[in-house]
């Protein structure tokens, strides 16, 4: 079996061409983790640029409001470019400028990876051209011209559903075609090793931070940590150092778009089945014949078919939690936390506090949650209004 | 001697493309047929997948007009099954992993060894991954064909040694498609490839025309054509079954 595996998830299935430059890749990134100037170079970034560490925040309203446990925020809508994509588009650039390629190529869905991989393409002087389903353009068309004034070209993709899955797929077929010059810069914790493990890598200073913040805080671990979950980027980062803290429940929420039982759902680990696509063996939304299915969710930036390798595994051993939040409840849970705590989060990470709503009155006072913020909402305005039936005349 | 062994026997295999069910079952079974008659000495059917990172826009097309007209990895042994009783050729599938992952394995080769399909190529099912597969190919006497890239340098080596039914080398960088030009260095390649292989070698991916299919052959054992052909069944619809014969006997009687 190859390497990149937990469990039975995960390895490398990709085209035959692509092989060389994933190895090298992650020859690459095996040295330069370890390199003290790589390593001081991301910090620096991190720090001054990104604006990190991001904030703990105490929700003493919302705490009070729903009468349970303790809640708190991580931030990473704090962030510079508006969410946690700066962490792993620094290091990949950051990488990507180490191994000498002039290019980087991304997929986006909500379009935040993008933005944050055209800005550090900006500011590392990188060539820099983004994929994004043709459905996604129009859901978020803010976005496609910020990358756009960042110095980005950004191509629609027509193909299949024309969505994440969609760009993804662009992205491979583009890299297949220029890797002498080229880093994929993929956005969340899937596709062939070494991403997984690479992204999830630059997106765990989340937990390092947030469990740093929390016993200063508090004393104490948190009795939960939650996150929203489509491929599973900002939730890895929000899980990873509370792993092998056991007494900590990992609590993913997955996009169920209209509910699980409609066929027009995002929810992969609870609809979905075993499967071997985008480089990863892992759960996918997918048909008796394994044709992937199209999938549906209110945020672009969940609805995607997979869930990362590592999500998989933490399923299957049972040391995560998933569960699905649908649009209604995710919409509801945006217009809550605007209104209670004067916070516009992502359409996204309101799938993580519509749960948290839910769970924490059940939970006692001094039990402690940490939601993660995983970016800001001003990209979901438009949709959200609509969702209501009110046209803004953008 | 096996059916893939035979087509390259004595000469230059011509190896040519078509997706199951493109436009419809019937159809794709009459453009199979005019491809044999063309002289075709193998055929390569696709069975299409909803996502084919590998393909270029010509044969996605096709995987899209398939999966649409209702076609499934089923109703492809189907098809297979009724190519396989008018000929003698050896038949590869071609499909991504996740159709036979799906499918299962074991149960995936069984039926192909019992209908008589040959080999199949799986794009996305790499040297590092194989043995998860090969173990049920091999125990149904079923070729799982390995591909060889531009990018694969020392890789030629361990993928040559390990090959089996024949090699599939690509000619070019990026994904299935008509080119004008073929500019990897495919004679280096070749030679590496002669060195470790013990079965033969043919080069797809950019095919389109005589002069290719010429040069490609004589570099090589044969040569692969798809997108050529798949763009014939785009453009001339019912018609199209003539136009593939005409096509293709073009490009065997030149190799």
């Amino acid at each position: 079996m190859s390497k990149g595996r937990y469990g039975d998830f995960g390895g490398q299935y990709i085209p035959e061409t692509l092989m060389n430059e994933i190895h090298k890749l992650e020859e690459a990134y095996e040295h330069y983790k370890n390199d003290p100037d790589f390593v001081a170079e991301l910090d620096r970034l991190n720090r001054e640029y990104a604006g990190r560490p991001s904030l703990l925040y105490y929700a003493e309203k919302m705490t009070r409001d729903l009468g349970g446990a303790k809640i708190y925020f991580k931030r990473e809508d704090l962030n510079h470019t508006g969410s946690h994509k700066i962490n792993n588009v620094l290091g990949q650039c950051l990488l990507a400028k180490k191994m000498g390629k002039t290019r980087i190529i991304a997929e986006t869905g909500a379009g935040q990876h993008g933005v944050a991989a055209a800005t550090a393409a900006a500011l590392m002087d990188l060539e820099c051209e983004i994929f994004m389903g043709k459905e996604d353009t129009i859901r978020q068309a803010l976005n496609v011209y910020r990358m756009e004034l960042l110095g980005a070209k950004v191509h629609p993709v027509t193909s299949g559903t024309m969505t994440l899955k969609d760009a993804v797929n662009e992205a491979m077929r583009d890299w297949t075609n220029r890797v002498d010059d080229t880093l994929y810069v993929l956005g969340s914790v899937m596709g062939p090793h070494p991403f997984p493990m690479i992204v999830r890598d630059f997106q765990s200073v989340i937990s390092k931070e947030a469990r740093e913040q929390i016993l200063e805080k508090e004393g104490k671990l948190p009795t939960a940590v939650m996150a929203c979950v489509g491929g599973g980027s900002n939730a890895m980062g929000m899980f990873y150092n509370f792993i092998n803290d056991k007494d900590v429940r990992l609590i993913g929420c997955e996009a169920a778009g209209r509910g699980v039982d409609t066929g027009e759902t995002a929810a992969t680990i609870a609809t979905g089945t075993l499967g071997i696509f985008h480089g990863m063996k892992s759960l996918f939304c997918q048909n008796e014949y394994g044709q992937i299915a199209p999938v549906y969710s209110i945020s672009a930036g969940l609805d995607y078919p997979g869930i990362g390798p590592e999500h998989a595994y933490l399923h299957s051993i049972g040391r995560a939690e998933y569960v699905p939040v649908t649009d209604d409840e995710a919409v509801n849970a945006f217009e809550y936390i605007a209104r209670t705590e004067g916070i516009i989060c992502a359409i996204e990470s309101a799938h993580a506090v519509a749960h948290l709503m839910k769970i924490a009155p059940t939970m006692k006072k001094d039990d402690i949650i940490i939601c993660c913020l995983s970016g800001r909402g001003d990209k979901d305005v438009a949709a959200i209004a609509r969702y209501r039936g009110i046209d803004l005349h953008e | 001697m096996n059916r893939i062994e035979n087509a390259f026997k004595n000469k230059k295999a011509f190896i040519g493309f078509l997706t199951a069910g493109d436009p419809s079952y019937e159809a794709s079974y009459e453009n199979i047929m005019a491809l044999i008659r063309a002289g075709a000495d193998m055929v390569e059917i696709g069975i299409p997948f909803s996502d084919p990172i590998a393909e270029g826009p010509v044969i996605q097309g096709a995987d899209v007009r398939a999966l649409k007209a209702g076609m499934t990895t089923d109703k492809a042994f189907e098809l297979a099954a009724k190519v396989r009783s008018q000929t003698d050729i050896p038949l590869v599938f071609m499909t991504y992993v996740n159709p036979v992952y799906k499918y299962g394995y074991d149960r995936f080769f069984a039926k192909c060894a019992e209908i008589g399909v040959d080999g199949l190529i799986c794009p996305d099912l790499p040297f590092e991954e194989k043995n998860e597969a090969d173990g049920a190919a091999k125990a149904h006497g079923v070729a799982l064909i390995s591909m060889i890239a531009p990018t694969s340098e020392q890789r030629i080596k361990s993928i040559a040694e390990s090959a089996n039914g024949f090699l599939y080398i690509v000619s070019s960088m990026g994904v299935t498609g008509v080119r004008s030009e073929i500019k990897t260095d495919l004679k280096s390649i070749m030679e590496s490839v002669r060195k470790y292989a013990k079965v033969p070698a043919a080069i797809g991916f950019g095919i389109s025309n005589p002069e290719q299919a010429k040069k490609m052959s004589e570099l090589s054992d044969g040569v692969i054509v798809g997108s050529a052909i798949v763009r014939l069944v785009e453009k001339y619809g019912e018609g199209a079954p003539e136009e593939i014969y005409k096509f293709v006997k073009s490009l065997k009687e030149v190799i």
